[in-house]
C-alpha cells in the first residue's frame, strides 16, 4: 500500500478512536447521573408527592405540592416578564439596530449577562428588591428568574432572526410593507419555531435555578400563593432537604430532583422537535 | 435614444422584431448617480422606461444594473450609507424625494427577486397578504382577486386544488411565479425583475419569459439579466451598462445587431463579461 495513504489511514483510526472515546466519556457521566436520579428518585414518586405539602422534620408523611406549585408560579411569571423583554431587545438587535453602534455594545453586555453566575443575579435582586422591600418575597424570585431569562432570549431571538434570509425582508418591503409589519408578519413568522425554542430553553434554564431563589423567594414550609411573602420552590427545597439528617426529607429531595430533571428534559425535547420542524421546512 | 429608424438586422442575429413606436415615458432618469458610502457605483445615468415596454439591463457582474433597479423602488433605503443623487421621476412623482412615502412608492413599483421569496404562509395567503395591505375587501372578492393574480402569474392551473398548501412546498419555478402573482396582485404600474430566472431550470425560465411578455400589456417592465438571449427574447429596449455607466441604450434589435459602442459589441459577442 502507498505509504502516504497508509499513514493517513492510521491517523484517521487514531483520531476517530480519540473522538469516540471522548464522546463516550462525556455521555457516561450523564448516563450515571440520570441513572442515580431515577434509581433514588423514582421509588419516592407517589400521589402524596403531588397532593401533600412539605412535611415538618421527622415526619414520614408529606410531599412537595407547595414547592411544585411555587416553582411553576415563579417560573411562569419569571419567563412571562423576561421573555417579552428578551424578544423585543433581540428584535432591536437583529432588525432595527442592525447597523447601529449601540447594538454591538448591547450584544457585548448581553453576552456577559448570559454567562454571569446566577448567584450574582440572586445577590443583585437581594440588594435591589429584597432589602428595600424589607423581606424575602416570591415576586423578588420572579424578578431574579426574569433577569436570567432575558439574556438567553435576547441571544436566541437575535440569532433566529438573523437566520431569516434578507431577500425575504426585501421582498416584503418591495410589496410596500412598513418595517414593523415586515418584522411582525414575515420575519417572526419565518423564525417562529426558533423563537419558541429560545423561550423553551430559557424556561428549562430557570426551572432548576437554586441560587437566585435562595436570596429572593427563600422557601416556605407551607402552601402559599402570596407573591409578597416567601414561597416554596423545588430547587431550594431540594437544597434544604438534602442537607438534613431526615431520611424522608432526603427521599423527597431525590424525587424533587427527578421531577425537575424530567421537566427540563421535556422542555429540551420540545425545543428539539420544534427545531427539527424548522429545518425540515 | 429617440432613434426611430427601423434597425438593419443581420441574418445571423436574433429574430428581427419590428421597431415599436416610442412609448410614453413611465420612469425617467436624468443625471442619476448612486453611492455605496464613498464608492461611486452609478455615474450620470440618463434613460427612460417606456410605458408598457420591457426594458432589459445587461452588462458584466458589478456593472451596476441591479443597483440601478433597486433605485426605482428605493430598495436601497433599507441600508444605511447608500444614497442616490440626480433626478428620477415616476410619471410626475419624484422617486428620490426624501419625504416620499416609500410604502406607496413600492405599491406602484413592484419587484421580483433573483431567488424566489415566497412568504412562510399558504399559497392563498401569499397573494391575499399584499392585497389586504391596501384594500379591505370581502372573502369572495378576495377569492376572485387571488385567482386573478394566480392566473396572471400563470400558476392557477397548477395550484387551484392546493391553495392552502405552504408556498414553500412549490417548486422553484412555481415559487417564482407565485412571487410574480403576488406582485401583480397589488396592481403596480411598474414591475422590476432582478435576474428572475437565474435560479431556475430552462423550462421554468421559458414560462417566466413568456409571462413577462404577457405582463407588458398591462405593466411597464424592467428586467436585469445575465442572459443575453433572454434580453433579446423578452425586451423591447436594452441598456448595456459597464463599470457604473450606461454605455448604450437603444431598441433591443439594434443593440444586438448593430451596437454603436465597441464595448457593447465586445460584450454581446462574448469577448468579455
Amino acid at each position: 500500500m502507498n505509504p502516504i495513504y497508509a499513514s493517513r489511514r492510521r491517523n484517521d483510526i487514531i483520531i476517530r478512536t480519540l473522538c469516540v472515546g471522548a464522546a463516550l466519556f462525556g455521555v457516561t457521566w450523564l448516563a450515571l447521573i440520570l441513572f442515580t436520579l431515577f434509581y433514588n428518585g423514582l421509588s419516592g414518586i407517589n400521589l402524596a408527592v403531588f397532593t401533600q405539602d412539605t412535611p415538618p422534620p421527622g415526619s414520614t408523611e408529606g410531599g412537595l405540592r407547595n414547592a411544585i406549585i411555587g416553582s411553576i408560579i415563579m417560573t411562569v411569571i419569571g419567563v412571562g416578564i423576561g421573555a417579552p423583554l428578551g424578544l423585543f431587545a433581540g428584535t432591536y438587535l437583529a432588525e432595527y439596530g442592525k447597523h447601529d453602534r449601540l447594538t454591538s455594545v448591547i450584544r457585548f453586555i448581553n453576552d456577559i449577562l448570559l454567562s454571569a453566575p446566577s448567584i450574582i443575579i440572586g445577590l443583585f435582586i437581594y440588594g435591589a428588591i429584597v432589602v428595600p422591600m424589607g423581606g424575602f418575597s416570591a415576586f423578588a424570585g420572579c424578578l431574579a428568574l426574569a433577569v436570567i431569562v432575558i439574556p438567553v432570549v435576547v441571544r436566541t431571538t437575535e440569532d433566529m432572526l438573523g437566520l431569516v434570509p434578507n431577500p425575504l425582508r426585501e421582498a416584503a418591503s418591495a410589496l410596500g410593507l412598513p418595517r414593523s409589519l415586515v418584522i411582525r408578519r414575515i420575519a417572526y413568522r419565518a423564525a417562529r419555531s426558533g423563537l419558541i425554542t429560545g423561550v423553551l430553553l430559557a424556561t428549562a434554564r430557570v426551572a432548576g435555578e437554586t441560587a437566585p431563589l435562595l436570596f429572593t423567594a427563600l422557601s416556605n414550609q407551607f402552601f402559599s400563593l402570596n407573591l409578597t411573602k416567601t414561597m416554596a420552590n423545588l430547587p431550594v427545597t431540594i437544597n434544604n432537604f438534602v442537607q438534613s439528617p431526615y431520611v424522608h426529607w432526603k427521599q423527597l429531595a431525590w424525587s424533587g430532583a427527578l421531577l425537575i430533571t424530567l421537566t427540563v428534559l421535556a422542555l429540551n425535547i420540545g425545543a428539539r422537535l420544534l427545531g427539527a420542524e424548522r429545518t425540515s421546512k | 435614444m429617440t432613434d426611430l429608424s427601423v434597425s438593419v438586422s443581420s441574418a445571423s442575429g436574433p429574430v428581427p422584431q419590428p421597431a415599436l413606436p416610442e412609448a410614453a415615458p413611465k420612469v425617467t432618469a436624468r443625471g442619476l448617480n448612486f453611492y455605496y458610502g464613498e464608492h461611486h457605483a452609478l455615474k450620470n445615468i440618463n434613460l427612460t422606461l417606456g410605458t408598457n415596454r420591457v426594458t432589459a439591463f445587461i452588462g458584466p457582474s458589478g456593472c451596476g444594473k441591479s443597483t440601478l433597479l433597486r433605485i426605482f423602488n428605493r430598495m436601497y433605503d433599507l441600508y444605511p450609507g447608500q444614497r442616490a443623487t440626480g433626478q428620477l421621476m415616476l410619471d410626475q412623482t419624484n422617486i428620490l424625494d426624501p419625504k416620499l412615502d416609500l410604502n406607496l412608492l413600492r405599491a406602484r413599483v413592484g419587484m421580483v427577486f433573483q431567488k424566489p421569496t415566497p412568504f412562510p404562509m399558504t399559497i392563498y395567503e401569499n397573494i391575499a397578504f399584499g392585497i389586504r395591505l391596501y384594500e379591505k375587501i370581502s372573502k369572495s372578492e378576495m377569492d376572485g382577486r387571488v385567482e386573478k393574480a394566480l392566473r396572471g402569474g400563470a400558476l392557477w392551473n397548477e395550484v387551484k386544488d392546493k391553495l392552502n398548501a405552504s408556498g414553500l412546498s412549490l417548486s422553484g419555478g412555481q415559487q417564482q411565479r407565485l412571487c410574480i402573482a403576488r406582485t401583480v396582485a397589488v396592481r403596480p404600474e411598474v414591475i422590476l425583475f432582478d435576474e428572475p430566472c437565474s435560479a431556475l431550470d430552462p423550462i421554468s425560465t421559458a414560462k417566466i419569459e413568456e409571462l413577462i411578455q404577457e405582463l407588458a400589456e398591462d405593466y411597464t417592465i424592467a428586467i436585469v439579466t445575465h442572459n443575453m438571449q433572454q434580453a433579446a427574447r423578452v425586451s423591447d429596449k436594452t441598456a448595456f451598462m459597464y463599470l457604473g455607466e450606461l454605455i448604450e441604450f437603444d431598441d433591443t434589435n439594434k443593440i444586438f445587431t448593430s451596437p454603436r459602442d465597441r464595448r457593447t459589441q465586445d460584450y454581446i459577442t462574448g469577448r468579455f463579461g
